[in-house]
């Protein structure tokens, strides 16, 4: 296959900067097809805005400054003529906090298809139900579809977030810590879940804690005050990682 | 020892401060529950079919005073029009859109400003804009824009309080499937500040129907042998005929200025119930 095919983001040389503070220096990476790539870094390393890079959710805050590229799937990003509304179902996302609208289960993973013109409510109910089986939360949700997401634990909460940002299909799924807010078991749960979902789409994933990293990630990049210290298979990075500053985060000694 | 004296020392303090609060609630509390009594113990004696529903005979001393709960009605119904979109798209755009800054919050601090400005001040505005430069001469229109123009930074600023309140979340959220502004504010954004907004709404437009001032000088009459047939007609309105029956005639019954007194405080209760009541709805669909 060419690189073409088998890339599905690449960045080159991507900069980005807060009202002329610099946060993210010159990143070259190149994220393949249907795997997890873990970002790692400690905190203000830069992970989160690199992720939000990614489907231009850094546009929406004043003062942002960007050179460099990233393209998907060949095509530049941030090409003045890229329709955000389809690159942002192209590239879901997932955040730190469960953050379920305070609608019902239903609406919640209808949003998206209906944002983009579905209607029908037969055809909704059937991307519901898919996108909630993918999440693998249909079974403790589906005899209350009509339920206020809030009432959910914040386990399911995160899962429906998954299953709505799925319900438009996206290829590139953006998760930003989506298990800091939740316990080992609902951690757990994600993680197989994150395992399942590399089948059918990218799993770009920023991530505090090294062991997730470790246990999901086939490629891991290390972020160290806005730069790019290391990329590469994540068992080379843990188990052998050239950069002296890779190594001491991994074994502990700041972070 | 010391220990047991300090713990008597704080709770006497606890109870001392407990009994205060309690004491001036009691006293907000009464002075509301005294104005209520007052109004229905003196004004319920009014109340028949014919007071609601007649046309006023003998300058108002007889019939009813129906010509007047219709006029502040239909008022209010006209300054909704203008002021509800108006003042709620205002807050969307400034909370929403505009770009933060000085001529932002140049404008935020006016219209913080304008919800001061007395109403005798909207009054003489109204007058001077709507009657005369545009020429809508008195009329149930130059009143209704001028009550909106009193009422529209009430608007905003509920509109933006609410707007505010409402999680950063839920708008990156709906932005991450694709939505467009628009649709987040009209789908997420506007449903989750609906109760602030319907709150914030009904306490303007139920001081806008309890305002004299704003409607002296651009459209209310005293006596109208017709009910207005349009928004361009004169009108009679309730606050104007309670400050008419209380000063201008003297051989008034005390008990029909009550009544009419009693009639505006129960439209405006009303109006806050109706809001209370959608809020607790909304809310309930949200939790």
């Amino acid at each position: 296959m060419t690189a073409e095919l088998t890339t599905a983001l690449a960045t080159e040389g991507f900069c980005l900067s807060f009202d002329g503070r610099p946060v993210l220096r010159d990143i070259s990476l190149t994220l393949r097809r249907n795997t997890v790539t873990a970002l790692i870094g400690p905190s203000g390393s830069g992970k989160s805005t690199l992720l939000r890079g990614f489907n231009r959710m850094n546009d929406h805050l004043a003062g942002v400054g960007i050179s460099g590229r990233i393209t998907f799937g060949g095509r530049e990003i941030y090409d003045p003529s890229t329709d955000l509304a389809q690159l942002r179902t192209k590239i879901g996302m997932v955040f730190q906090r469960p953050n379920p609208f305070p609608k019902s289960i239903f609406d919640n993973v209808a949003y998206g298809p209906w944002v983009h013109g579905v209607r029908q409510r037969r055809q909704l109910a059937s991307i519901v139900e898919r996108s909630l089986r993918r999440a693998a939360l249909w079974e403790e949700v589906r005899d209350r579809l009509g339920q206020s997401a809030l009432e959910l634990s914040g386990g399911q909460q995160q899962r429906l977030c998954i299953a709505r940002s799925l319900a438009v299909d996206p290829e590139v799924l953006l998760m930003d810590e989506p298990c800091s807010a939740l316990d080992p078991a609902a951690t757990q749960k994600i993680e197989d879940l994150i395992e399942e979902l590399k089948r059918e789409v990218t799993v770009v994933i920023a991530t505090h804690n090294l062991q997730q990293a470790a246990r999901i990630s086939e490629q891991t990049a290390f972020l160290l005050a806005g730069e790019l210290i290391e990329f590469g298979p994540t068992s080379e990075v843990f188990t052998a990682p050239r950069d002296p500053r890779t190594n001491e985060y991994i074994t502990g000694r700041f972070g | 020892m010391l220990r047991h004296e300090w713990r008597r020392d704080g709770t006497g303090a606890e109870a001392v401060a407990k009994s205060l609060v309690i004491a001036l609630a009691g006293v907000a509390a009464a002075a509301a529950l005294a104005l209520l009594g007052l109004v229905v113990v003196k004004g319920i004696g009014a109340i028949s079919w014919t007071f609601l529903s007649g046309m006023p005979v003998n300058r108002g001393i007889e019939g009813g005073i129906f010509p007047s709960i219709f006029g502040t009605f239909y008022l209010l119904v006209l300054t909704a029009l203008v002021c509800l979109p108006v003042g709620i798209m205002a807050g969307v755009y400034l909370t929403e859109y505009a770009r933060p800054g000085r001529l932002l919050s140049l404008v935020n601090g006016a219209i913080l400003n304008l919800a001061g400005v007395p109403s005798i001040v909207y009054g003489l505005f109204g007058l001077a804009f709507f009657v005369l430069f545009l020429r809508l001469g008195s009329s149930l229109l130059a009143a209704a824009l001028t009550l909106a123009c009193m009422t529209l930074p009430v608007v905003v600023t509920a509109t933006r309080e609410s707007l505010l309140a409402v999680p950063q979340s839920y708008r990156e959220a709906a932005w991450a499937l694709g939505a467009t502004r628009w649709q987040t504010i009209r789908s997420v954004v506007l449903p989750a500040a609906r109760s602030g907004i319907i709150t914030g709404a009904v306490l303007g437009l139920s001081r806008a129907a309890g305002e004299t001032a704003p409607i002296l000088a651009t459209g209310v009459a005293f006596v109208l042998p017709r009910l207005p047939s349009g928004p361009t007609d004169r009108f009679m309105a309730l606050p104007y005929t309670i400050y008419i029956f209380a000063t201008q005639i003297p051989d008034m019954p005390k008990e029909r200025m009550w009544g009419a007194a009693l009639v505006l405080l129960a439209m405006v209760t009303s109006a806050n119930l109706l809001a209370t009541f959608l809020r607790s709805k909304t809310q309930r669909r949200q939790a």
